[in-house]
């Protein structure tokens, strides 16, 4: 059976939101505003970013598979995909080292979602991406340099 | 291939234009161009297929195209496609629509732009053809470097052409003159920095320039337009205008004649090559 | 009215494999309106949420760091035919939208 999308439906800000949010699918989103690590997102240092997600302490590992480009085309768009071999894979984080705010992005993997997430990001500077998972409770980490460069004739 | 050789080809073809011209015999016919151009492209890269100069500079770093290829699987600037799409289907006050205006209804059209229209003794390209549409229609017409109509309309219009070979026609005298009207020009020097087209785009592609890979002019017209840095929609005319400001010369008007010569020069250049409009540049 | 996302959700055994393409600029504060010279606020998704048939199998938070027009592409196992996939966010000034798809 070819797969095929045979029913969509497309929910703007109004009142069709509304009344699918009270139809109970939307309720995960009920405490928002709460759920966002505020210290985490606004630390300016590495070190604090990563105490505020938990993370004070990682190992490196070579499960976690890290696909980033070696020269990003643009800076405001770089591919970035992710692979975590690692068993009991809970939580995958994104950072760009030299980022202003370090932290980019937290991936909640709850039960059936495959260890994998490919996204994209912004880099202000050539940086290591680094990659943090927490699998079993612990914190593994993988990086990869990525170089970012300010086009001169590309217009 | 060493340097020297290679810039050969360049002096060569400058040498026997200007030789040609001097001496007031016919120049070199689109053919022979398209000809010599591959065949100085197949000299510097011997191992790339035809085929893959549609993606330009990033025919040379599989880094690049990578990350190409990821971000068209599902482009940021779909939704400028879809704006273009609703534009094209809506319909003008007449109750007609663009694709009322082109053979099967704007599908596999855009291959043939430009082309000569001996009624007028011009060359006409896809985006005069848009305007004459809205004309014949009664409804005012868009501007040339626009990008919230022109600049959509065709986002999505060339897309009806995705995968067309190009097949531009050059045939007759008065086609033949605007199409070296369009040679002239790149092979002009222009600007502050007295940079023709030809001095990056010949001899020089593939070499960086300011951490940039230069792009062969074989296949460079058959990709337009594209959407920089995902979100930046840029025509063709918007591109050879920047490229001129970049030379410090003040750069012709998108639409305007020189530029209109100009495309049909360079895309006869790319004829056989598959189009595909709106993607994703750095 | 445009979208406010786009998701393209195959079937692939018993596996979703789901991307999804969101709509939003993701302003990061930082950039200046060209006209007015003046900065334009922060404004991007702060979290998204993707469900399978109403329970929550991914839950994201962003940072403005996410890329304008927010791709992201994940795989749910245990999923079959006529499952529901839906994936909705809320952005740093309230804003939400969702999307609902069935697996075929």
């Amino acid at each position: 059976m070819s797969p095929r999308r045979n029913f969509l439906r497309i929910l703007a800000v109004g009142s069709a939101y509304v009344a699918t949010f009270a139809a109970g699918w939307l309720r995960p989103l009920q405490s928002l505003a709460a759920d966002w690590n505020k210290a985490a997102f606004e630390a300016i240092v590495l070190a604090d970013a990563l105490r505020n997600i938990g993370a004070a302490a990682s190992t490196e590992s070579d499960q976690i598979q890290l696909k980033a480009p070696e020269i990003a085309e643009n800076g405001a768009i770089v591919p970035v995909e992710i692979t975590s071999k690692l068993p009991g894979t809970q939580t995958i984080y994104i950072f760009a080292d030299k980022n202003p705010q370090p932290l980019v992005a937290i991936f909640e993997i709850e039960a059936g979602l495959e260890p994998f997430i490919s996204t994209r990001i912004k880099m202000g500077e050539s940086s290591k991406v680094r990659v943090l998972v927490k699998a079993g409770g612990k914190f593994y980490v993988a990086t990869q340099e990525v170089k970012v460069t300010i086009g001169g004739c590309g217009g | 291939m060493s340097l020297r050789r290679r810039k050969g080809w360049v002096g060569l073809l400058v040498a026997a234009f200007l030789a040609a011209n001097m001496a007031g015999q016919a120049l070199a016919s689109p053919e022979e161009d398209r000809a010599s151009f591959i065949t100085l492209y197949r000299d510097q890269f011997p191992t790339l297929p035809l085929e893959n100069y549609v993606n330009g500079a990033l025919m040379l770093s599989i880094d690049a195209k990578s990350q190409f290829d990821s971000i068209m699987e599902f482009p940021p600037f779909q939704d400028d496609i879809d704006r273009g799409a609703a534009l094209w289907e809506k319909p003008f006050r007449n109750g007609k629509t663009f694709a009322s205006c082109f053979a099967n209804g704007g599908r596999n059209v855009a291959g043939n732009y430009p082309y000569y229209a001996p009624a007028v003794d011009r060359v006409v390209t896809f985006e005069m053809d848009i305007n004459r549409c809205l004309r014949d229609n009664g409804e005012a017409e868009f501007k040339f470097n626009d990008k919230a109509t022109m600049g959509i309309i065709t986002a999505y219009g060339r897309t009806l052409s995705d995968g067309m070979r190009v097949d531009v026609r050059v045939q007759g005298a008065g086609a033949l003159a605007q199409y070296e009207q369009g040679r002239k020009l790149y092979f002009t020097r222009m600007g502050q920095y007295n940079f023709a087209c030809a001095s990056c785009h010949m001899a020089n592609a593939g070499k960086i320039l300011r951490t940039e890979i230069l792009s062969p002019a074989v296949g460079q017209t058959t990709h337009w337009p594209v959407f920089r840095g995902g979100d930046n929609l840029n025509t063709l005319h918007m591109r050879y205008r920047r490229c001129m400001e970049q030379m410090r010369a003040a750069p012709f008007a998108a639409g305007s004649e020189e530029l209109n010569n100009l495309e049909y020069f360079h895309s006869y250049l790319s004829n056989g090559l598959p189009m595909r409009a709106s993607v994703y540049r750095k | 009215m445009a979208d406010a996302m786009k998701i393209r959700a195959r079937l692939q055994g018993d596996v979703a494999d789901v991307k999804v393409l969101m709509f939003h600029p993701m302003e990061t504060g930082l950039r200046k309106d060209p006209i007015t010279g003046e900065l334009i606020p922060l404004h991007f998704i702060q979290r998204v949420v993707a469900t399978l048939n109403g329970r929550a199998v991914m839950n994201a938070q962003w940072s403005r760091a996410v890329s304008k027009n927010p791709f992201v592409h994940f795989r749910i196992h245990g999923a079959k035919s006529g499952d529901r996939v839906t994936v909705s966010w809320e952005d740093n000034m309230g804003e939400k939208a969702g999307i609902e798809t069935t697996l075929n």
